[in-house]
Parts: structure tokens; sequence; C-alpha cells
């Protein structure tokens, strides 16, 4: 057994976390300022998180993550961070000619108490940030929130410092996107032009995170949010939110900001999500649904029904972020499933609500947990209790799947051993009928490896 | 053994440009950045190999390789050894990031063995322990790690925020190895990420750590008394210790402990039993190496079993040093017999390999061990460096006395050891060594990079992104070595690049069979068919649009 030492019997804990379902703020930062053309995100503290995060990024993606650091030295952290980033920002400007570089802090330098604010002002005096350049920031403490609250950190700073409101509305609506993949981005974008909706969408990590091999490498690939656009989203007629925890701060900061009123839906994953993300656009943009949308929600229903019996019942766990698990949770339900062990390490009522209300009737059995210590540990406690039949979750859920022989869907971050995430989108009609087949997949694949010979069917 | 012929006379005129691209890079920095890197890039001359600047920090805003000290400490050294639990003392990023990652296989003997590598183990510190100090949420994470798993150890590390609110993780320890009891050994690193320049700091604050906390121990005398080793600074990437293990026991030599692939805490603690220290990562585990000869005598030889030739290197240097004809005899034997399968691997790989040209910028030994690889090959390498290595691993240890000690290294503690009273036994008389020497082996040395790289060629040391960059734009080698962050990036340029981190999920690359794996990997890597087809058929110059005429 690789988790050998994980017993059913579980224990009271209040303070060690054991295979975390959640990781920290800046990567989310990170991950989020990739979205904008032509900006180089920054790292501000030692080398090793740059480093991390980077390499984690790069390892789910299979794809170029250029991010930049202010090297703390031990000096740096005793007399601050100052002279370090004023530095950078000189370097950054002089050797990799980014349009902006986005900086967030991190656990050391929020500890020593570093001032942003002061300290790009100093750049800008000391003429270190060129004309037409431009430095945002936000505070990303490793020790409040998850790699989820970075990320709605970063998306914040982009409203504070980009959107801007002038006299003349135009007839457009912001798309903010909440954590996910470049291939959904690609998918939201693709069902809001076959709606012939006008739409900003940020961050956009698609043309980034996903860029073609063409022998030349461009360290600022054509894809993202261009900074024109993202200034633009100041006029927009309306504000749509893709998940609660992480694009709810922004959708706000740009209503008070620019005065643009929003709605925060779900990441449109599964039926019902994508139904309330397609009517929300449809009447905010003013546009009807085309029949080609339509029918691809009748192809989603029609898989569904045609495999109702290999879902119907199924026992489901699932660990990984909140914007991600409550419309997946939804949709489980919507095939027939039973979602019956979920965890989030990152904290908020809003998940233990949305579960209460989904669960309470339809799955009274359920267990869920979120924050701190609610960590796949857990998770596998929960199962080794009483077994599932499916296990949804980023990479680390294989060592659970092995031992305990289930089958196994790759979803959420990080995905580093499979490839898929990134051409395949899991939002939208399309995206839930991806979803629905990679859990049949698992369900028949496994079953055609373990069942007795004389129950192997030809025909499924 | 396999032929190293020389070079072609193309691959000297490139060499002869590089000095050129030198030059052009540097223009490019900030004026006083520019100087700084001017130190880092040197045109190489093995005879007399060029002061190099290294193991200082990375100027801000350069995007560099390099990770940091707790990465060094808890990732690199200890994060190895299956039976000890190892707590992230910090917010949870850091013990996420280095959980699984580095790709450390091992093999507990049975199903009830304790393996705690698939785990992460984090305090995961909010606000409020940074405010109120987090020594008592370590405590209880202790209590509990200890409750729910009974560790023979556990050990804890520090990150950033650690060091700044004051928190004592080696206090905790000392504390918690009291409450617990039992003899479980309980110790702390203070590896904060800012304390050094690189992840090298984190790996001589781990040599002292378990030097002060693990090796001696356990003075039981286990298996054979003869031909007992240590291997130093391995850490099982893709079960390259799985394949040393096998070689050495086929030669009869009996592998004591691996610092740190596949090991378990017995090995450290039992590792002063052996009698000779091979030390392969010099840059990560040289200081257990010299503390463990100061303290109970144990010489230490350099090693660097990448590549056949090599490897088939190292095994005679063993055999020279224990002087046995049975030992001998038996190496011969095995070479021999290893060598034929290696031989047939190597001409094939060879038709598609000869006459390429590869770069390696990673670690602090593996751009210099896996030359030998490429040489085998018959690859030139004509640019090279370390990601966080020192002076020595370039121009080798003779320099160690010239070295200035700034103040990032004397932030390192230096332990001071002494001779073990009870326990220090030469393994050789002054004679023997004297002897042993004058044959041709190397006691307490290392030649470093430099020395191995042909006369024109670069020497880059803590290679920048911009740097990279081009290097790929002007030499298109056909092979760039290095790891994840830069993988992509290289590739987009349609140039393979071999991550020697992680091996790109291959290997074993070390002793007889990993050559052969090596050997395979790059013969694929230069002879893959799809870098061919990167430009689309409309967007090469000779494609003639037409149309029908009717």
């Amino acid at each position: 057994m690789l988790l050998r030492h994980t017993t059913a019997k579980e224990t009271a804990r209040q303070a060690l976390t054991i295979n975390p379902a959640k990781t920290c703020q800046p990567v989310g930062a990170m991950y989020a300022a990739l979205g904008i053309h032509g900006c180089l995100p920054h790292s501000h503290g030692s080398q090793g998180c740059c480093s991390y995060h980077r390499s984690a990024l790069t390892r789910h993606f299979k794809e170029p993550v250029m991010a930049s650091t202010s090297s703390f030295s031990e000096g740096s952290s005793v007399f601050g961070g100052s002279s370090n980033l004023v530095t950078a920002i000189d370097t950054i400007f002089t050797v990799y000619e980014p349009d902006v570089i986005a900086v967030h802090t991190t656990c050391l330098s929020e500890t020593i108490g570093d001032d942003l604010t002061q300290i790009v002002s100093k750049a800008r005096e000391d003429g270190k940030i060129p004309e037409g350049k431009t430095v945002i920031y936000c505070n990303t403490p490793s020790y409040v929130g998850t790699h989820i609250t970075g990320y709605a950190n970063q998306l914040s700073s982009f409203i504070k410092f980009f959107s801007t409101a002038t006299l003349k509305k135009k007839n457009v609506v912001n798309l903010v996107a909440g954590w996910m993949e470049p291939s959904d981005m690609r998918e939201i974008k693709r069902i809001a032009s076959v709606m012939e909706a006008r739409t900003i969408l940020f961050p956009d990590m698609s043309g980034v995170l996903d860029a073609p091999l063409t022998g030349k490498y461009k360290m600022y690939p054509d894809g993202g949010t261009t900074i024109q656009e993202m200034i633009a989203t100041g006029d927009s007629r309306f504000t749509i939110g893709l998940g609660a925890y992480t694009t709810e701060d922004a959708c706000v900061k740009l209503e008070n900001k620019c005065k643009i009123k929003f709605e925060v839906v779900e990441i449109p994953i599964g039926l019902k999500a994508t139904d309330r993300f397609v009517t929300s656009l449809s009447r905010h943009a003013n546009v009807p649904v085309p029949d080609e949308l339509t029918e691809e929600r009748g192809r989603l229903i029609d898989l569904i029904a045609d495999n109702a019996k290999y879902l119907y019942g199924k026992r489901v766990a699932l660990f990984g972020d909140p914007d991600t698990l409550i419309p997946l949770t939804e949709f489980l339900l919507t095939l027939d499933m039973k979602p019956v062990y979920i965890v989030t390490g990152t904290p908020g009522k809003h998940f233990d609500e949305s579960m209460k209300e989904m669960l309470g009737k339809a799955v009274p059995e359920a267990k869920f947990h979120s924050g701190e210590r609610a960590d796949m540990f857990q998770l596998h406690q929960w199962i080794k209790q009483e077994p599932v039949d499916l296990l949804i979750g980023n990479s680390y859920g294989k060592y659970i799947a092995r031992d305990e022989q289930i089958p196994f869907v790759r979803m959420g971050f990080p995905i580093v051993d499979r490839p898929g995430h990134n051409f395949f989108p899991s939002v939208g009609y399309t995206g839930a009928t991806n979803i629905v087949i990679k859990i049949l997949d698992a369900f028949l694949d496994h079953y055609d490896r373990n069942c007795p010979e004389e129950k192997m069917e030809f025909q499924m | 053994m396999i032929a190293v012929e020389d070079k072609t006379k193309a691959t000297d005129e490139l060499i002869a440009g590089l000095k050129e691209f030198r030059e052009e890079v540097i223009r490019k920095y900030p004026g006083k950045v520019g100087k700084k890197r001017a130190k880092g890039i040197m045109v190489n001359d093995p005879e007399s190999p060029p002061v190099i600047q290294a193991n200082v920090r990375t100027i801000p805003g350069i995007i560099t390789q390099r990770g940091c000290t707790y990465a060094g400490c808890k990732g690199v050294v200890l994060g190895p050894t299956r039976d000890i639990v190892n707590i992230t003392h910090g917010p949870i990023g850091c013990g996420f990031y280095s959980w699984l990652t580095r790709r450390n296989q091992t093999k507990p003997p049975t199903e009830d063995d304790a393996n705690f590598i698939p785990y992460c183990f984090s305090t995961d510190m909010q606000d409020s322990n940074i405010v109120f100090g987090g020594e008592e949420k370590l405590k209880q994470a202790i209590r509990e790690a200890y409750e729910l798993f009974h560790p023979k150890a556990i050990a804890v590390f520090s990150t950033c925020p650690v060091g700044l609110i004051g928190d004592d993780v080696h206090r905790v320890a000392r504390q918690m190895t009291e409450e617990i009891g039992g003899g479980i050994n309980i110790f702390g690193f203070s590896c904060e990420g800012y304390r050094g320049v690189s992840q090298s700091a984190g790996h001589h604050i781990a040599n002292n750590g378990l030097f002060k906390n693990l090796i001696g121990r356990d003075d039981e005398v286990r298996g054979s008394l003869k031909y007992r080793v240590n291997l130093l600074g391995e850490y099982n990437i893709g079960g390259d210790a799985f394949e040393l293990e096998r070689v050495f026991e086929k030669c009869g030599i009996h592998l004591i402990s691996t610092f740190s692939g596949n090991s378990t805490i017995q090995g450290f603690e039992n590792a002063h039993t052996a009698d000779l220290n091979m030390v392969m990562c010099h840059r990560s585990i040289n200081y257990v190496a010299e503390m463990m000869e100061t303290a109970f005598g144990i010489p230490w030889i350099k090693v660097q079993p990448l590549g056949a030739n090599s490897t088939a290197k190292m095994l005679r240097k063993i055999a020279q040093y224990f002087d046995e004809k049975e030992l001998t005899d038996r190496v011969e034997a095995v070479i021999a017999e290893e060598l034929v399968a290696v031989k047939t691997a190597c001409e094939k790989a060879r038709q598609k390999t000869v006459e390429k040209l590869a770069m390696l910028f990673v670690g602090g030994s593996r751009a210099h061990h896996y030359q030998d690889l490429f040489e085998e090959l018959g690859m030139t390498t004509i640019a090279a460096g370390y990601e966080f290595g020192h002076r020595d691993d370039y121009e080798g240890r003779r320099v160690i006395p010239t070295i200035q000690i700034d103040a990032d290294s004397r932030n390192i503690e230096e332990i001071t050891v002494s001779k073990d009273e009870t326990r220090y036994r030469p393994r050789k008389t002054d004679e023997e060594l004297k002897l042993l020497e004058a044959g041709g082996m190397e006691f307490n040395g290392y030649e470093g990079l430099m020395r191995q790289m042909r006369q024109g060629t670069l020497v880059i040391d803590d290679l920048s992104h911009y740097e990279m960059e081009k290097l790929i734009e002007r030499y298109h080698p056909d092979v760039f070595c290095a790891g994840i962050k830069e993988k992509f990036c290289v590739q987009k340029m349609g140039i393979p690049l071999k991550q020697l981190h992680n091996y790109d999920a291959g290997g074993p690359y070390a002793g007889f069979k990993g050559a052969i794996n090596f050997y395979r990997d790059i013969e694929m890597m230069v002879g893959c068919s799809i870098w061919k087809e990167v430009k689309a058929p409309w967007e090469s110059e000779d494609y003639i649009e037409a149309q029908f005429v009717y």
C-alpha cells in the first residue's frame, strides 16, 4: 500500500494537516497574472516561492510559465525588501521587457510588513518604470486563505489598476473567469461567440498556457486579456462572475469603482450551472440563446439518458476547490450519483451552505468539510470507513485510488500525470459531456479489467 | 570500453563564437547587473580554470532557475528518507510543493515497514500563528503525528516566517522528544527559505542536522565485514539508487547507507561503520563526508557513476581501495559482463547522436556528471553551468581556501566536529594511503567541471532565462538539459529538453542499466520526428499556391 499509514480510525486533529487539499495564495496570484497579455508575474519574497510556483504551474500546464522574484536574502528579511523590489523592477523592464509587472507578496514579505504602494511609488520616482509601462500589485500572504484567495486577490488588483469608467457605456458584458483551465476559457469564449454576445473575458489564459509549438518562443504569448480590454471593463454594461470564491470580490470592486451591476454564478460545470450561465449571459447581453447551444444541451441529455444505468446511485468522493466542487456536486446529483464525501482546504461558509442545501435531502449520509485540516487524509479515512465507487480530484488522488482500487477521474489542480485538461474543457454542455465520458470510461475500464472472465461483456 | 573520440572541426568553430556571445549578452543588462553577470560567464580553459563567480546572490528580477534553502534541506537531502515523518512548519505552500515532486523512489522491504514519502505533513500556519507565535501549534502537530503514526523520528523544517517570528524549532524538538519519550528522535532544521542564495545553503544545513541528530547513533555492525561503503549524494531519482544497489551487490560490495536515496533512519545511524565514503553529488553532501572523516576516520573519494565508463571507474576505485584480489576479480568480471549490453545499446544510439551538441544547466553536480554520458554518445557539451554550485564545483576543491566567505555564507551554521574519542579508527595507515595515492587514487578531492570541458566552451553560473534564450537562438543545440521551468520554453523553440532533475519520468540513468536508458532516451530525443513537422507545409518558402484553371 502506498498510503499504508492511513487507517479508518479518525482522531480529532487541531494542528496537523496531512495531504492538503489546497496550496498557498501566491501561486493563485501568479496564475491569474498570466491571463493578462504582456504581463510578467513577480513574486516578492525568497526565490523558492517563485521557483515552486513556476514548477507547480509548469507541471500542470506543460507550458512555459514565466515569473520573476525579488530573491530575498537574510539581509532583506531584516531590513525590508524595498531595494530588492526596486532593483527587480529595473532589471525586469530592461531585460525582459513586459508591458505590465504584476507583483504579489509572500508570507515572507508580508511578515516583515513591506508596503508595496510605497515601494512601487519609489520605483516610479527613481525612474525605474518606463513610459507606458505599468506595475500592479496585490497582497497575498500565504498564511491567509489558499491559492483560491490569491487568485481572487489578483483579479481585484486588475480592477484597481486597470478598469476605468468613461462617460460612454458599451453594450458589453464582462465575464470574470474563476480558476479554470485555458481550455475552459476557450469554451466560455466560444459559447459567448455562438450567442453573439459582446463580452470581455478576464483573466484569459487561453493562448498563453496552451500555446502552439511553432519553433519560435514568445515570452509573452499571443493570448491573454489585453490592457485595453482590461481598461474597457469599466465601460461594460454588466459583469458576470464565474465562481464566488474567485470572482465575487472583483465584481464588487468593479461595481464600486465603475458602477457596473453584477451577478455571480457558478463556474458552468454540468448541466444546471451551464443553464444558469447561458441564461444570465442571454439576459444581460440581451441576446437570444441560439439553437446551436440548445442542440449541444440536447446531446448532453442524450448521453446521460443512454448511460444512466452506469451512473445511478454510485457513491463519489471528491476534493478540490470550492468553485469547482459546488457545481460538480450539483452535476453529480443531476446524474443521479451520490456525492458522499467532499473536502476542500479553502475555507468559507458558501461551500458549507451550498453543500448542506444540495445534499441535505438528496444524500443525507454525505460528509463534507472545508478549511483547515479538511484534507485528503480525512477524505481517505472516510473512504476507508465506507468505500466509494469513484474518486474525483487532482493527481494526488491516484495514491488513494490505487490503494483502494477505486476508479479515478482527474479534475482540478494540479494534474501532473496526464495530458488532456488543457485540451478538453469541463465547462459548458461540451465540458459536461467530457466529464460524463471520463466518468464512464473510468467505470467501464475498471469493470473490464476486474470483472470475472464469464462476466466480460463485448457490448456495454 | 566505449570509445570517446575527438570532436569535429564544426564544433571548434562554434566554440570560437562563444566568446562573442558572452559580450553580447552582458551588454543587454543594466550597468551594474551586467558587470556582476560578467563574472559568472566564463570562457573555459581546462588547463587553468578561470575564476568564476558562483554561490552569490541572484540579482532581484533576474529569472533564475534557483530555489530556496528549504527546498535544498527538506526537498533534496531529507526528502528521500522513507521512515522519518517530515513536518513542514509554516503556511501550507512549502509542504505542498515539496510533496512527491522530486521523484525520490523508495522501496520498503515489506508491507509493514514505514513509508511516509507519499504523505505531506504541515502545521499550515494561519495569521494568528504569525501574530502570536507558532510553537504551540507545532508541538500539537508533533503530538498528533506521533499518535497517528508512531514514527521512530520526526523532523521539523522551518519556512520563511518561522525565523522571522522567532519560533524556536530546536527547542520545541527537544521538549517534544522528552514529552513523548520512548527513544523517539525529534529534531529541527532552521532552513528558512531566505537563509542562503540558493538550495545550496539548505544542503549544508541538512548535512549538519544529519551529523548532529542521526549519524553514529547505532554502533551495531551488521552484515559482511568486508567492503563496507556509503554512497553520499545519491537521491534515487527515477530509481538511480536501485541500479547502483544492484551493481554493488553483484560486485559483493556492502552498501551500508545511501545519503539519501532509498534510505532509512537506520542507514544514517549506522553509516559510521563503513570503511569508505563515496561522494556522488559533491555539492549537496561533501560536508557529511568531511565530518565523518574527521570524527570517525572514514576517507572519502569522489565518484561519478553516470556513464558506463564512469561507473566502471568507480567500481575499480573501490577495488583499488580495498585492494583484495577477490574483489578486483569480481569487479572486473561484473564490468565485462555489464558492458556487453551497454556497448550494443551505445552503438545503436550513436548512429543518431555522434557529433551532436549538448548544453547542460542544472544542479550542483549533474551539469558535470552527465557530460560523461554525452561523451559516450559522441556528443560535445559546448556550454554548461550549475544552478547552485560553488567555485570548487567548477574549478576543483583546490580553490576552497581562496573562496571569500560572504555575509550569506556566514549565516549558515558551521559545526565544529572533532575526533570521536572512542570510535575514531583510521581505515588505512598513512603509508597505505600514500601508496594508494601513488597508484592514482585521489582522496578528498574533486577536479570540478572546468577540467573536463573543452577549451573555449562556455561555463555559466546561475544561468538566467535571458541568457538561455540567447544561447539557444544562437547555437541551436541538439539537446538542452535543464529542469521543468525551462523545459517548455526551450521546446517551443524546437529544441528538445532533457530534464536532469526528474528525467522526464524516465530513468534510472546511473550505473550500467542507467547508461543504457540514457542512450536510448537521448537517441529518441535527437531522433524524434515531430520536431521536423513544426512548420506547416504552407509556411515553407517553396510552397506554391495554385488554382485550377477551367
